[in-house]
């Protein structure tokens, strides 16, 4: 169905190296470019500061999670130990934070790396196995030893004639058209 | 601060010329300045090439060895715990020693992949995938044992907190309990970590997937991993994340398992040095479990550029470091007995050493204090083969300290009218067996299928990776 509504999706460019995809990505920030990605096949130290990116926000997931972690686990062994089922154990008392600890422990910390995970996941907007720069025929080199620049077509920028001078002048290769 | 800049940019005084400071250069940790592209086409060739034909050998030898395992757990469902060698006053055999031996095991996995990336530790790389697969292939063979010590293993997930027809509920007053959950638990973030961090590379394995049942099947695993760098901010927050919270999970997993003996009465189980000694000698044993899993695949997939001298020698450092704290805490244990003045606890450890059970004692010194140090030594470092019968040493040795701890506190307590003399039986020998070619078997699979080491970490701790350099090794 992608080629009966063949609109573009954005200019993608490949480059060779680490530095040069580094100094070009600033180039492009400093452009004033919005909807635009970077891919490296391994994470390229200091490039969410070039791309101009926000801290992540995975860390509230895993602040909700161990939060809830631990609420659940007082929730349980509350009603287990001490409200449902109380048992006497050597006169201590039926329930308190003493005893369970252990058990709250490990659910601060199982919710808390849920959170983290589908946290990476929600923020990623993943699974998501169709992406049109998976019809690039040289992108499963992103994961080898290619670099790629890709400026999408939704950004207000976004020119065709500019945007691919803009991209060549960087030191981008095969400046290629990406169609939705 | 401004300070503090002006002086480092302030000329060099002149007394560092007399003094000539030298400049350590750290070794690399990739060899022969391979490329970015080396690093993909070695770690996915494991997976793409032919199944060689002594995996299949070693597969089917080990997957033998766990039918012994199948066997022996068969034998006992169908008889009851009494075909184990438990009998009072020892009722705690050969099942408890295997479930601390095998969790020990894991929680080398987990230091090299979260403590050590905590501390920065970049060496960590290339045998951090590997570490954390045994890590959870360990998991899996301890959890087998307190399973099935249950005696009516049907009724196991009454272990866990869900109502059940007798409306009874787990007493969370237990250290066994607590074990539950930290055992649990230490599974579970032993896996999403392992997962999450596997995910870039099995988007590479998709990549280059020629044939159909690859790209699914790599395909769906990877989630659709497109390497973005808006992605890879969210991945590297939630790795360092996941890091942090597997540091104090691991401590605290073997923690609950030293429970399980400190908080009881028993002379030489109930010391406040158990969850210190315990997680120091997991470390130990389990990076013994690394160097007898990764020396042999080194030499097989001659990953020899990956797996540098430099790596071999900061495993032996680490195993000579725990095990000195190990070595140590025998010692203290020995102080402490005499100090406190307790008779018990006093005949307890002179028990160990020179009762009953005093070869189970010195076997465990031996292999576990006297072995190590041999790592003093460069030269023994530099020898892959006595590196590795080194760590064969220290996992037998770990074997032995967790049966010593557990047997001869049980043999031998107050009462000598109440004493006895542990022997496990066939069916508790082949269980254990069998557990080496579970765990040999699911770990040949892990390296058949799967990306043996972090593909994308592996490159970007290497120069080529450095965006402020040339993009080359030079």
């Amino acid at each position: 169905m992608a080629n009966v509504n063949n609109k573009p999706f954005g200019l993608i460019a490949s480059f060779k190296t680490a530095p040069d995809i580094y100094e070009a990505a600033k180039r492009v920030r400093d452009a004033g470019y919005k909807k635009w990605d970077v891919f490296t096949p391994f994470p390229v130290h200091g490039m969410d500061g070039a791309m101009g990116l926000k801290r992540s926000r995975v860390p509230r997931f895993t602040l909700i999670g161990g939060l809830t972690g631990f609420w659940t686990g007082v929730l349980i062994t509350w009603y287990m130990n001490g409200y449902d089922y109380p048992l006497i154990v050597g006169g201590k008392p039926f329930w308190s934070f003493i005893f369970p600890f252990p058990v709250l422990y490990e659910l601060t910390i199982l919710f808390a790396a849920f959170g983290t995970f589908f946290g990476m996941f929600i923020s990623n907007k993943l699974p998501e196995h169709h992406h049109p720069t998976f019809d690039h025929p040289a992108f499963n080199k992103a994961s080898d030893d290619t670099f790629f620049i890709l400026i999408q077509n939704e950004d207000p920028q976004y020119d065709a004639e500019k945007t691919r001078a803009l991209l060549e002048e960087i030191g981008g290769e095969e400046v290629t058209l990406l169609e939705e | 601060m401004s300070e503090v800049l002006e002086d480092i940019s302030l000329p060099k005084p002149a007394i560092l010329k007399e003094v000539n400071p030298v400049s350590i250069t750290k070794p690399p940790l990739v060899n022969n300045k391979r490329s970015i592209a080396w690093i993909t086409d070695k770690i996915c060739n494991i997976v793409e090439e032919p199944t060689p034909r002594w995996w299949w050998v070693s597969f089917i030898v080990a997957v033998l060895i766990a039918s012994y395992t199948f066997i022996g757990l068969t034998w006992l469902v169908s008889t009851g715990v009494g075909v184990w060698g438990l009998a009072n006053p020892i009722n705690w055999g050969w099942a408890i020693v295997n479930f601390v031996f095998w969790i020990g095991i894991g929680h080398a996995g987990t230091l090299i992949s979260a403590i050590l990336c905590l501390l920065k530790q970049k060496w960590r790389t290339s045998i951090n995938r590997a570490a954390e697969a045994m890590t959870i292939f360990a998991v899996c063979c301890a959890g087998i044992f307190p399973l099935f010590h249950v005696g009516r293993v049907w009724f196991a997930w009454w272990l866990f907190p869900l109502p059940n027809s007798n409306s009874i509920w787990p007493q969370f007053r237990s250290p066994l309990e607590w074990d539950v959950f930290a055992v649990s638990t230490y599974f579970t973030v032993s896996v999403l970590f392992w997962y999450m961090g596997m995910i870039p590379d099995l988007g590479a394995l998709r990549d280059r997937a020629k044939k159909t049942w690859r790209k699914v099947f790599y395909g769906v695993l990877a989630m659709g991993w497109r390497n973005s760098n808006r992605h890879w901010r969210n991945y590297e927050m939630a790795y360092l994340l996941l890091a942090g919270l597997s540091t104090p999970l691991v401590l605290s997993v073997h923690t609950i398992v030293s429970f399980d003996f400190a908080a009881s009465v028993l002379p030489g189980w109930h010391t406040t040095i158990f969850p210190p000694y315990f997680v120091a000698g997991a470390i130990f044993s389990g990076f013994g479990m690394v160097l007898t899993l990764m020396l042999p695949l080194r030499a097989i997939y001659g990953l020899h550029d990956l797996i540098t001298q430099h790596h071999i020698d900061c495993m032996c450092k680490i195993i000579l470091a725990t095990g000195s704290m190990v070595g140590y805490a025998y010692a203290m244990e020995f102080f402490i007995a005499w100090y406190g003045a307790n008779p018990y606890e006093g005949f307890a450890f002179v028990n160990r050493a020179f009762g009953q059970y005093a070869w189970a004692y010195w076997i465990m010194v031996s292999c576990n204090v006297i072995s190590p140090q041999l790592f003093w030594f460069k030269f023994i470092r530099r020898n892959p083969a006595l590196v590795w019968i080194i760590c064969g040493f220290v996992n037998v040795g770990m074997w032995f300290e967790r049966f010593v701890i557990t047997v001869t506190s049980l043999a031998n307590d107050f009462l000598p009218s109440s004493w006895g003399y542990y022997s496990p039986t066939i069916v508790d020998i082949f269980t254990f067996f069998g557990t080496f070619g579970f765990f040999t078997a699911l770990f040949l699979l892990f390296v058949r299928f799967l990306p043996l080491m972090p593909i994308a970490e592996l490159k970007a701790v290497t120069p080529p990776a450095d965006p402020h350099g040339n993009g080359t090794w030079d």
